[in-house]
């Protein structure tokens, strides 16, 4: 056990101005899981990228049995019996399990069913399930997987790295994975699993390392961990959510949603009979597993998704009238007057224009106003001084592209623009995901100074305390259906937790 | 990896944060230099002349005479007009290299009025005539696969460079059709003795128009693109299509009105070829402008403004070879070479703006 397999130390790595490892320290011995922990953006993946050959290191050394080695490609790594399973699966779709396995390995002559066989060897002996021979398209998520863990075990590693690797699985497929990580670790393989989820790191872990904005905080025994003493490893100081709430007045029904259903380009339907009601001064809080349809769901609203069935209505303020926004445009759903503003997932790549400055940015809503052919840039630029004013945005000026500033910048940025626009309705996605404890809380009394406007809001969230204590309402869907609509102010952890994961349990995507 | 010493990397590389104006150019023009020298050597090691000499007639053979500026200047004119039309398209990154077909069916366009209409109609209106025609012909060129992108979503590259060879093909038709003498399969100069569509001499300086007419076009371009609502929404879709949907811009419109105004201008360069230049029409009249427009519009970063130094440095260096090419009777290519080392250089240096190395200092004791 006492045999470090192995060490970091000193590990820097910038990109640009953004310091994404400083200074960091890391042991990993034989025989053990070793859960890396830390909130988005913490460096936890850059840390890894680094054991694993895909960055090299500013600064600082890596040890491998108490030997100091030089990992500059993926192939040292490998040389290493280093493996990382990434989470985004790096395997080529139109190859079987086994051409995906064999693939860049020198092992004399290419035999392809004597690498199958060696191949399903590996796979008993740890419990893996799968068919070596059906392609990987064919595959659901968590085949894929195993597929890539195996990959690596065929390759030799004894340390493997993986990213994130309960992010798309359901729970029992977590279960799965668990007890093949627990069979390694008897087998004597060191095992980083990268996670954000506490839970999960206290079930499977031997020992937490927890990294912060970068910085290595500490590591202790997950025997001696709890839930809080992680929280507080991961965000620093204690914190309490304590987010004001205020009871929702003058509500009414603003946003519809009948019967939606929706297609993906593939076909695949990714909404199934949603409806729902976003009342005018209420928070709407949408819960879910990542890609239960949260994203699609928005953008049908905003007119980005062509839906096939249902209808979504809006009640106009001003004149008293329902408008239906299905088969509208972006264009045509603001022509009628449909105050609409949102704040996507996908802020530099939708929301906002990332080599555009601010001021450009804040014209992407208002540049069409006037009959002029040329466009006006005084108002946004005092808008866009407005914003870095209100919201202490941190900017050289209002001329730095905004791909330049930070994340938690990046959204003031775009969440300002949007509230400027005095929506009616305000539909933010993940708005808080990446940012530090101030921006997020900041972030969320703008939410709260619209909903006392009496805008509707809908906030889809991923961590389950921030929708208790913010949301009035939280609509819970999974695999693209509702499973509930709970009030916020009695909702559950548990029972959340439960609604989101019950349309998996019935009918999974894959077995459709 | 077994040995006790571990071997780092000579050196890695990292993004760099941020570079100050002043620097980035310290950097650019330090790689022309570089590449100056480097020309040196090869032209030592190849040819055995003395390099500096070769770029002192390098120099003459560009600006050594009035004359000689004068046509540096209409070509520079040339080329700088093509740029402008390819640059539209590439702020939206639709990657139209189509340039070429798109001149010389505006040529093509021009010919034939001149040809055909040339001595029955008035000059003034004739001269409309021409640039009307010219510019709509180029636009459409410019409007098939425009079309085929937003509807199809075909690829525009290949779609845009396989319509250059339909057009030299076509004008190759036209150039038998209209040869003279008959069958020759070349036009010859259009209109000798009335001179009849050739645009006029101003201030005895019978290039001086195109210059001009660039000059304007290059003011406008850069007006168009940094002021105008259209010139935002090129911006957006070219940045990403994605926003461009989520604020409602019709990313379709935008992709064929931009291509319309791309293959118009391309149009009108057809018109200073023909009309203002060569008076005839052959299928090499735009000479590479098309693809040679690409290189300098990605040099000027999609800036007109600097495009008119990046075309004064391409111009520059061909004129300035081809100089050096019969003065010292090297070879044609050799000069090719030289020019192909000093852009490659100065595309090179971009990558020094952007990322910056670094030498690992514990290499050096021991």
């Amino acid at each position: 056990m006492a045999n470090p397999a192995i060490e970091l130390k000193g590990i820097t790595k910038a990109f640009g101005h953004i310091i994404a490892n400083e200074n960091v320290d890391l042991t990993v011995f034989r025989g053990e899981i070793l859960a890396i922990l830390g909130e988005n953006g913490s460096g936890k993946t850059t840390l890894m990228n680094m054991i694993s050959g895909i960055y090299y290191p500013d600064e600082g050394h890596i040890f491998i049995d108490g030997k100091e080695v030089n990992i500059s490609s993926p192939k040292d790594a490998l040389d290493l019996k280093i493996g990382m399973i990434h989470q985004h699966f790096k395997l080529v779709d139109v190859f079987n399990a086994t051409e995906n396995i064999v693939l860049g390995l020198d092992e004399g002559k290419y035999d392809i069913k004597a690498s199958a066989k060696k191949i399903q060897e590996t796979c008993d002996r740890y419990g893996f399930e799968i068919d070596v021979n059906k392609k990987i398209y064919e595959m659901s998520v968590s085949e894929k997987q195993t597929v890539e863990i195996v990959k690596a075990l065929y390759k030799g590693a004894d340390i493997l790295i993986l990213d994130e690797p309960t992010a798309v699985l359901t729970p029992q497929e977590t279960q799965k994975l668990f007890n093949v990580l627990r069979k390694m670790r008897e087998d004597g393989k060191s095992i980083i699993i990268i996670t954000h989820k506490l839970h999960e790191v206290l079930e499977i872990s031997d020992r937490v390392s927890v990294l912060r904005k970068g910085k290595y905080i500490g590591t202790i025994n997950t025997a001696e961990a709890n839930e809080s003493i992680l929280t507080e490893m991961m965000v620093g100081e204690k914190i309490s959510l304590d987010i004001e709430r205020s009871e929702p007045k003058d509500t009414t029904d603003r946003l519809i949603v009948k019967g939606v259903d929706l297609y993906n380009k593939e076909g695949v339907q990714v909404l199934k009979d949603i409806s729902f009601t976003a009342k005018s001064g209420e928070i709407l809080g949408i819960a879910g597993i990542s890609g239960s349809g949260q994203r699609e769901l928005l953008e049908s609203i905003a007119g980005l998704q062509k839906i096939s069935g249902g209808e979504i209505l809006y009640n106009n303020p001003k004149t008293n009238e329902t408008e239906n926004l299905k088969d509208k445009t972006p264009m045509q759903i603001r022509n009628l007057g449909v105050r609409l503003s949102f704040v996507p997932e996908d802020r530099l790549g939708m929301g906002l224009v990332g080599n555009m400055d601010i001021i450009d940015n804040m014209m992407l809503r208002s540049y069409r106003k006037g009959k002029s052919v040329f466009v006006e840039r005084k108002q946004p630029k005092a808008l866009a001084e407005k914003i870095i004013e209100d919201l202490q945005v941190v900017t050289p000026d209002a001329k730095t592209p905004v791909r330049r500033l930070s994340g938690g910048n990046v959204q003031k940025v775009l969440v300002g623009r949007e509230i400027a626009a005095s929506p009616t309705v305000l539909m933010a996605a993940y708005p808080v995901r990446g940012l530090d404890i101030n921006s997020s809380y900041m972030i969320y009394n703008l939410l709260n100074e619209q909903k006392e406007n009496g805008v509707a809001v809908i906030f889809v969230g991923e961590d389950l305390d921030v929708l208790i204590e913010l949301c009035d309402r939280i609509l819970v869907v999974c695999g693209g259906r509702v499973t509930g609509i709970v009030n916020g102010r009695e909702a559950k952890k548990e029972e959340l937790g439960l609604l989101m994961t019950k349309g998996n349990a019935k009918g999974g995507k894959s077995d459709e | 990896m077994s040995n006790e010493k571990v071997k780092e990397p000579f050196m890695h590389i990292t993004k760099r944060a941020d570079i100050s104006r002043g620097k980035s150019w310290l950097i650019r023009i330090a790689s022309i230099l570089v590449a100056l020298v480097f020309c040196a050597v090869i032209i030592v090691l190849l040819t055995g002349e003395n390099p500096l000499s070769v770029y002192v007639t390098m120099f003459k053979g560009a600006v050594g005479t009035t004359r000689r500026i004068w046509s540096l200047l209409q070509n520079v004119a040339m080329l700088l007009c093509v740029s402008l039309a390819v640059t539209p398209a590439f702020r939206m990154k639709f990657w139209n290299i189509g340039a070429e077909g798109q001149v010389l069916i505006g040529g093509l366009a021009t010919t034939a009025c001149m040809i055909l209409l040339g001595n029955k109609l008035p000059t003034p209106v004739l001269m409309i005539v021409i640039f009307v025609s010219s510019i709509i012909a180029g636009a459409i060129w410019a409007l098939i696969p425009a079309i085929f992108k937003a509807i199809w979503n075909t690829n525009e590259t290949l779609f845009t460079l396989m319509m250059n060879y339909i057009a030299m093909q076509i004008v190759s038709y036209f150039a038998y059709v209209w040869s003279v003498p008959k069958g020759s399969g070349a036009i010859g100069v259009i209109n000798p003795n009335t001179q009849a569509g050739w645009f006029p001499s101003v201030l005895n300086q019978k290039y001086l128009l195109n210059i001009v007419i660039v000059a304007v076009l290059t003011v406008i371009v850069y007006i168009y693109l940094k002021y105008s609502k259209h010139g935002y929404e090129i911006a957006v879709v070219g940045e990403s299509e994605n926003t461009a949907k989520y604020i409602g811009i019709n990313v379709k419109k935008v992709i064929i009105r931009t291509m319309l105004v791309s293959g118009a201008l391309c149009g009108i360069a057809g018109v200073l070829l023909v009309s203002g230049t060569d008076h005839t029409l052959t299928k090499d009249t735009a000479a590479g402008r098309g693809f040679t427009a690409i290189i300098v519009s990605w040099l000027a970063k999609f800036n007109p403004i600097y495009m008119v130094l990046t075309s004064l440095l391409i111009v520059f260096l061909q004129k300035g070879a081809v100089e050096i090419s019969s003065k010292f009777e090297l070879n044609d290519s050799f000069s090719d070479i030289i020019t192909g080392i000093i852009i490659f250089f100065i595309i090179g240096s971009e990558f020094f703006i952007n990322y910056k190395l670094n030498f690992n200092k514990k290499g050096e004791n021991k």
